[in-house]
C-alpha cells in the first residue's frame, strides 16, 4: 500500500512532464509551415532507422528541409501508408498484392541495401563456410550437430566439434527475417514447403531473441551457436560471420561490396516504380561476387499525392520530391556510415524516372 | 483492515483543508476570522460548494477510469473480431502459430505464461512469506526499516533491467549450474524438466518474474501479518505456544485469506510482464511444457509481432491474445480485492 501511494505521488513530475512534450512539439511544427520547405513524416522499418535518422540530420543541415520517421515497424508503416496519414513509408518487403491494391497508385523506391550475416560461436575457428541448403537444414533441425557430414564436406580444412548446434533467430516481427527466409525459400523446397518467408514466421526450433541485439547476444551467451543478424551488428560487435556459397558458386563473405553486386545483377528483372513489386527479391542473386543475403529496403510514396488529403500542400508536395530525389542521389554516399551497401547506379536512375511521375494537382511536381 | 484505516484517514486528512480552505487565502482580523470560523461551523456557505465541486471532480476520475478500462475491453474486443470469427472459441485451444501461412492459436501463449507465472509464485511465495513473517515477528527494529526499504526498492527496478541482468547474468548461472542441478535432483524425474539446454527457457523467465513479485507479495503479506491482533499471539504465547508455533497456528492461519489475495495479485503481476519475460523466456512457438527449454508468453509474442504484423488477421490474433490476457488478470485482481475485503470484515 506504501508502494502505491508513492508511485502516485511519483507519477505527477511525469505526468506534467507529458503535458509539456506535446505543447513543445506543437510550437516547434508552428514554425516550419512558414519556411521554404514543410516537415515531412515518414513510418515504416526499424531496420531502416540509423540511415534515416542519419540521413535527415544531413539533409536539414544541406538542404534545411526537415523529415521526421518514426519506427514503428514494417507493418505499422505500411498500414500508414494504405491510411494516407504520412508522407512516405519505409519497408523491407515490397508491398505484397493485396496490399498493392489497397495502395492504388503506390511508387515503389528502393533506397539501401541491407546485408544479413550468419554469425556463429565455435571457439578457435574463424572461417566457417555454409551452403544455403545446409544453412535450411540446420534451422529445420535436420542437422543437429557442427561435425554433420554435410558441414565437414563444406569445410575439409577445420575441424568441427561434436557438439549440438545451438540455433538463434529473431522473436520479434523483423526484416531481417524476412530476407533470411526469402533466401532459404528460395534455396530449399523443403523450407519453401515447411515454413516460408515473412517478417516473422512459424520456426521449427531454436531460441527466440529481441532485435539483432537480443540475437547477437543469444549467440554470445551459447558456445556452438549460430544465428542470422545484420551486418552492422556483425561489424560492430567483431562477430565472426560464415561465408555463403553464392549462385555462382563462390564462397562469399558478407560485405556491402557483395551487397551492392547482387543488387547490380538483378537490375534487369525490375520492374518499373509504379508496377507491383511483390516478387522482387536478389537474395540468392547471381554473379561472381555477389553476396547471396542482400536486400533493398524502399519507400512508398503515392505517385497522385493528393490522395495524402489534408497532409499534403504544394509546398509539401516540393518537399517530399526534394527528400527522395536527394535520398537516392547524394544520400547513397551516407549508407557505408551505417553499413548498409549503396545502390547501383542503374537503380538510382530508375528511382529518378519513378520519382518524376509523382504528381499533385494533376501537374508533376518540379521543386524549385 | 490497515488499508481500510489508512483510507478512512486518507479521506479525513483531505477533507480537513477544504473545510478551512474558506478562510487563508484572504487577509482578515484574527477577531473577524474566529467568528467565521465559528459561522463557517453551522452553515459552510462557501464549503460546501466547494466540497460538492470536489465531489464530482473525484466522481469524474473514478467514471473516468471506469470508462477507460470499458473502452479498452471493446477496442481489445473489436480488433480481434477478426480472429474469432475465423476460429471461434477454437482459438483459445489452437496450437498452430504460422504467420506465413495466417493460422493462428492461443494455447502455447496460454501455457507458457500459465507455466512461468504458476513457478514464479511457487518460488515467490515462501520466500516473501519469509521476508513477511521476519519482518514483523523477528526482527529488530534496527534491521526492520533498512530491510522493508530494500525489499520496496526492488519493486521500483524497471523490468527491462531485470531483463537484461536476466540475460547477462541469469541466464548463463541458470544454464551452466542450476538447470544441470535441478536436472540431477529427484525433481529432474518430472516431466516438466526436460535435458537443460540454452540459458533462455520458461525456468529462466519464471526465476527473474519470482524475484520481481516477490515485494508485492511480501510487503502485502507483511500487512495482513501486522494486522493480526495482538491478544491473539500474546494469548497463543501465555498458553505456551513457542515463537514459532504461534506464527504457524495463530498469525499464518489468521493471515490465510489476506496471504492467498496477496499471492493473487503477484500472479496478476507476472502475468502481465513483458520486458523481462520476453527477453529470458526464448521466445520459441509451439506447445511446451518443458521448463528447461525456450517457451513464450501471451505477453511476449504480442511485444515480439505486433510491430511487424502485416496481415490482418495477424494483428486480429495478436489483439484477441491481449483480450485474453485482459480477461484473465481482471478476473485474477477481482479474486485477488475480493479476498481482501473478506479479510478485512473478518479481522475487523
Amino acid at each position: 500500500m506504501n508502494a502505491g501511494a508513492r508511485t502516485i505521488r511519483g507519477a505527477t513530475p511525469l505526468a506534467l512532464l507529458a503535458l509539456a512534450v506535446p505543447t513543445l512539439s506543437l510550437s516547434g511544427c508552428a514554425g516550419d509551415g512558414e519556411g521554404r520547405s514543410a516537415t515531412l513524416t515518414g513510418a515504416g522499418a526499424t531496420f531502416a532507422m540509423p540511415l534515416i535518422s542519419l540521413w535527415s540530420s544531413e539533409y536539414e543541415a544541406m538542404t534545411g528541409g526537415r523529415v521526421n520517421y518514426n519506427s514503428i515497424g514494417s507493418g505499422g508503416g505500411i498500414r500508414a501508408h494504405i491510411d494516407g496519414t504520412v508522407h512516405f513509408a519505409a519497408s523491407e518487403a515490397p508491398l505484397s498484392v493485396e496490399q498493392f491494391e489497397r495502395a492504388e497508385g503506390t511508387l515503389t523506391i528502393p533506397f539501401t541495401i541491407g546485408t544479413v550475416t550468419l554469425a556463429y560461436n565455435l571457439p578457435e575457428i574463424d572461417e566457417l563456410r555454409l551452403t544455403g541448403d545446409v544453412i535450411a537444414d540446420i534451422f529445420l533441425g535436420g542437422i543437429t550437430h557442427w561435425n554433420d557430414a554435410r558441414i565437414e564436406e563444406l569445410n575439409p580444412d577445420i575441424t568441427l566439434p561434436a557438439e549440438r548446434i545451438v540455433v538463434a533467430h529473431r522473436s520479434d516481427g523483423s526484416g531481417t527475417t524476412y530476407v533470411f527466409t526469402d533466401y532459404l525459400a528460395k534455396v530449399s523446397p523443403e523450407w519453401a514447403e515447411q515454413v516460408g518467408s515473412s517478417t516473422s514466421v512459424a520456426w521449427p526450433l531454436g531460441i527466440g531473441g529481441n532485435g539483432n541485439e537480443g540475437v547477437a547476444g543469444a549467440i554470445r551467451n551459447n558456445p556452438y551457436s549460430l544465428g542470422y543478424i545484420e551486418l552492422s551488428y556483425a561489424n560492430n560487435l567483431g562477430m565472426p560471420t560464415a561465408l555463403v556459397r553464392n549462385r555462382a558458386g563462390n564462397y562469399i563473405a558478407p560485405s556491402l561490396e557483395g551487397g551492392t553486386a547482387a543488387a547490380a545483377a538483378a537490375v534487369e528483372t525490375l520492374p518499373a516504380g509504379h508496377e507491383p513489386w511483390h516478387d522482387v527479391s536478389f537474395t540468392d542473386a547471381p554473379g561472381e561476387t555477389s553476396y547471396p543475403l542482400s536486400s533493398f529496403s524502399y519507400f512508398m510514396v503515392y505517385e497522385d499525392l493528393d490522395r495524402l488529403g489534408s497532409q499534403i500542400t504544394p509546398e509539401r508536395a516540393e518537399s517530399v520530391v526534394r527528400w527522395l530525389e536527394w535520398t537516392v542521389t547524394e544520400g547513397q554516399a551516407f549508407n557505408g556510415d551505417v553499413s548498409n551497401a549503396a545502390l547501383p547506379e542503374r537503380v538510382r536512375e530508375l528511382n529518378l524516372a519513378t520519382i518524376e511521375r509523382i504528381r499533385f494537382n494533376g501537374e508533376p511536381v518540379r521543386p524549385r | 483492515m490497515s488499508l481500510t484505516r489508512k483510507e478512512r484517514t486518507g479521506t479525513r486528512a483531505a477533507a480537513k483543508p477544504s473545510d478551512e480552505g474558506a478562510g487563508p487565502s484572504e487577509v482578515v482580523g484574527s477577531r473577524e476570522r474566529s467568528s467565521r470560523r465559528r459561522r463557517s461551523l453551522r452553515s459552510p456557505p462557501g464549503g460546501l460548494l466547494r466540497r460538492r465541486w470536489f465531489r464530482y471532480v473525484t466522481a469524474g476520475a473514478a467514471v473516468l477510469v471506469v470508462g477507460m478500462a470499458a473502452i479498452i475491453a471493446f477496442q481489445l474486443w473489436t480488433g480481434s473480431r477478426l480472429a474469432w470469427e475465423e476460429w471461434g472459441l477454437a482459438f483459445i485451444t489452437r496450437t498452430e502459430w504460422d504467420p506465413v501461412q495466417g493460422e493462428f492459436g492461443a494455447l502455447p501463449f496460454i501455457v507458457g505464461t500459465l507455466l512461468t507465472s504458476g513457478m514464479a509464485l511457487l518460488i515467490a511465495l515462501p520466500v516473501s512469506l519469509g521476508i513477511a513473517i521476519l519482518l514483523t515477528e523477528y526482527a529488530p527494529r534496527a534491521l526492520r526499516d533498512p530491510l522493508i526499504f530494500v525489499v520496496e526498492l526492488l519493486a521500483a527496478v524497471p523490468s527491462v533491467v531485470f531483463g537484461l541482468w536476466g540475460i547477462f547474468v541469469l541466464a548463463p548461472l541458470v544454464q551452466r549450474h542450476v538447470m544441470p542441478w535441478v536436472a540431477a535432483t529427484p525433481l529432474g524425474l518430472l516431466p516438466f524438466f526436460g535435458e537443460p539446454g540454452p540459458g533462455y527457457t520458461l525456468f529462466t523467465a519464471s526465476l527473474i518474474l519470482s524475484i520481481m513479485i516477490i515485494p508485492i507479495i511480501a510487503s502485502l503479506s507483511r500487512e495482513v501479518l501486522m494486522a493480526v491482533p495482538r491478544d491473539q499471539k500474546e494469548g497463543a504465547l501465555a498458553l505456551g505456544a513457542t515463537r514459532w508455533e504461534a506464527t504457524r497456528h495463530v498469525v499464518l492461519a489468521y493471515g490465510r485469506a489476506g496471504i492467498f489475495s496477496a499471492a493473487v495479485l503477484g500472479l496478476g503481476r507476472a502475468l502481465g510482464e513483458t520486458m523481462a519475460t520476453t527477453m529470458t523466456i526464448g521466445n520459441s512457438l509451439g506447445l511446451n511444457f518443458d521448463f528447461f527449454s525456450p517457451g513464450n508468453s501471451m505477453t511476449a509474442i504480442i511485444a515480439n509481432e505486433l510491430r511487424e504484423a502485416a496481415a490482418e488477421i495477424h494483428v486480429s490474433s495478436l489483439v484477441a491474445i491481449g483480450l485474453i490476457l485482459f480477461l484473465m488478470s481482471f478476473i485474477l485482481n477481482t479474486v485477488g480485492r475480493l479476498l481482501i475485503l473478506q479479510t478485512h470484515k473478518g479481522v475487523g
